[in-house]
């Protein structure tokens, strides 16, 4: 019993408790993270989400100057038949004056077909413009009547309060008819 | 603060109990023989009605738990069949919703209290930066309860608070891929909403214990923000405060019933009655009443807005809107360092009285423009508005309190009402 009192505490003992502590510590703080990180990533998308990562839609029925809109991955995407106009239209800006610079034709694949996530980049609301009837802002493209983005022909942000443009998702003509958007 | 002498319990359970587990000298230390200064006003009665507003959320809110579903496809219809269907369910979900605008009803007035007389100055900073998370967390929880109806609304505004996060640099977007679960707001984030809407409150009631725990260590600060010198200047908490804070609550409870059977839907948006679109924006969308004014805060922040000119180098707009938001409630906490003067109470403190009196008003116009348009003159004035807010924590308010010369203090609690009685 008398070696355990602290006077009989030797250097080396203290040098053990010490390796002991660290020891201890370190599995702990190892140990916690590998714990928290689980939970956390539970949080994150489950593999059935990801799995609706795609969806087909087919083009032939949409009208010159109409647009149709399909909810991928819960979100909507507007797909508009633009017509000569509106290329035009969209092709004439100059891209140095834009809030996000952009061609014209870096946003399309084939320049009839406006594919896009009909989401406003600033805080996400589905901006008006698909329907004949609703605003379409300054730009004759989109409004956004949240907090009031204007989007032209392109879908480039170009007045408010967005960053970036509408955001072109990955999408692929599988024929002449039919587009796969994801 | 010594209270009445220790008790002496005449019942031997009670004696007995306490002599393992003190709670009846806890209860008479800290509430029956607990003094308080005599001149407290009624303002001091609104802890009292944010903890029966805390109370009932969480009664009516566990009952309401058993009939409710967390699934996009079945919130909706579960909410309305508690309206038609449950015995009852109408009123408990009345008092529930309700029961949110009241509780932050008082709690802005117990907040305007606490700055009007300088409750949040040495020493009672801790009392008041707990205010202060407990404030926050109550808005976390007011907003993930307006998602689980599962209206239009509810989605909507879920859909834009959680793309706040997205402003962050370059987790931004990984922060809300995390929140949601998902791509968008779906079932995921309604699952999580409704488990957290649930948990929350039991934090802010653990946290409320704690503001009571440190309130009871200083003492309440007073009208007239001197500490008090004996017993001359105090009462005892029971009977004094409980009777009036009871009349309080009474009036309160009332206030809240008249909300409940009269005007139910008054502070509510009907566009809620309609049951969540993914793929259509309401027209007009707002926040509850209770965020408005830091809603018109996160709005000030435009490309061509005189605020956000100066730090347009440095961040996006969006960004800065979030950021300005955030920091409008992140002051707050630091108000006892903001504020430099030794005087408490604003009775005495005839430059700065005025100023938390605009302030005030400014706050209430910030959320008259949260709820307009972001169009036209709104847009100038919630710039304005917001540019007061600002400056009124980070410039006037430790400005003032090194200039004004404060009128001179009593020299007691009990010394003014002696001379008026004279």
């Amino acid at each position: 019993m008398a070696d355990t009192s602290q006077n009989a505490a030797q250097p080396e003992d203290t040098s053990r408790r010490d390796f002991l502590n660290i020891a201890a510590t370190a599995t702990t703080a190892v140990g916690g993270a590998c714990f928290a990180w689980p939970l956390i990533d539970s949080m994150n998308p489950s593999a059935d989400v990801l799995a609706l990562a795609s969806t087909e839609v087919n083009i032939d029925g949409i009208e010159e100057g109409q647009a149709i809109t399909l909810k991928w991955r819960g979100k909507p995407v507007f797909i508009r038949h633009r017509t000569a106009a509106e290329i035009e239209e969209a092709e004439a800006v100059d891209v140095a004056t834009l809030i996000d610079p952009q061609t014209d034709a870096e946003r399309v694949q084939k320049p009839k077909w406006l594919v896009m996530i009909g989401v406003c980049t600033h805080l996400g609301c589905v901006p008006l413009g698909q329907k004949d009837g609703e605003p379409k802002g300054d730009f004759g493209g989109w409004f956004c009547p949240c907090h009031g983005s204007h989007y032209d022909t392109s879908g480039r942000i170009r007045k408010g309060p967005a960053p970036i443009n509408l955001v072109v998702p990955e999408y692929s003509f599988t024929s002449d008819s039919v587009i796969k958007v994801g | 603060m010594s209270g009445a002498p220790a008790p002496e319990f005449k019942n031997p359970v009670v004696r007995w109990i306490d002599v393992r587990l003190p709670v009846f000298t806890y209860i008479h230390n800290e509430y029956t023989g607990f003094p308080v200064p005599k001149n407290l006003n009624y303002f001091w009665s609104f802890g009292g009605m944010a903890m029966i507003a805390l109370i009932g959320m969480i009664v009516s809110g566990i009952i309401l738990a058993m009939q409710y579903t967390p699934h996009v496809d079945y919130a909706f219809e579960s909410v309305e069949r508690i309206m038609r269907d449950v015995n009852y369910g109408w009123l408990i979900r009345y008092i529930h919703m309700n029961g949110a605008s009241m509780f932050f009803i008082v709690v802005y007035i117990h907040i305007f209290r606490g700055m009007y007389f300088g409750s949040y100055k040495q020493p009672r900073e801790i009392i008041w930066i707990l205010g202060v998370i407990i404030f926050l967390l109550m808005m976390g929880t007011a907003f993930m309860g307006y998602v689980l109806p599962w209206g239009q609304m509810s989605f909507w505004g879920a859909t834009v608070i959680t793309n706040l996060f997205s402003a962050i640099p370059v987790v931004g977007d990984f922060i809300v891929t995390l929140l949601w679960g998902g791509f968008s707001v779906d079932n995921p984030t309604l699952n999580r909403f409704f488990a957290l809407h649930y948990l929350l409150p039991f934090v802010i009631l653990g946290l409320v214990i704690l503001h009571i725990i440190a309130m009871h260590i200083a003492g309440s600060n007073n009208p007239d923000g001197i500490d008090p010198k004996g017993p001359q200047d105090t009462v005892m908490f029971h009977p004094y405060m409980t009777a009036k804070d009871l009349t309080a609550i009474v009036v309160f409870v009332l206030a809240w019933a008249f909300f409940v059977f009269y005007a139910p839907n008054y502070m509510g948006h009907p566009d809620n009655y309609i049951p969540a679109n993914p793929l259509s924006t309401p027209a007009h969308i707002v926040p509850e009443w209770y965020f408005l004014p830091f809603y018109a805060i996160l709005r000030a922040f435009t490309e061509d807005s005189f605020l956000y000119i100066p730090i347009s180098w440095l961040m996006d707009a969006k960004l800065a809107g979030v950021l300005a938001m955030f920091a409008s409630i992140a002051l707050l906490a630091v108000l006892p360092w903001l504020d430099t003067s030794k005087v408490r109470s604003c009775r005495y403190r005839p430059v700065y009285k005025w100023l938390v009196i605009v302030f005030t008003i400014d706050v209430l116009f910030l959320g008259y423009l949260g709820g307009k348009p972001a169009e036209g003159w709104y847009v100038t004035a919630s710039y304005w508005a917001t540019f007061w807010y600002f400056l009124h924590l980070l410039v006037l308010t430790p400005v003032v309190g090194w200039f004004e010369r404060p009128k001179p203090l009593p020299a007691s609690i009990s010394k003014p009402v002696l001379d008026a009685a004279e």
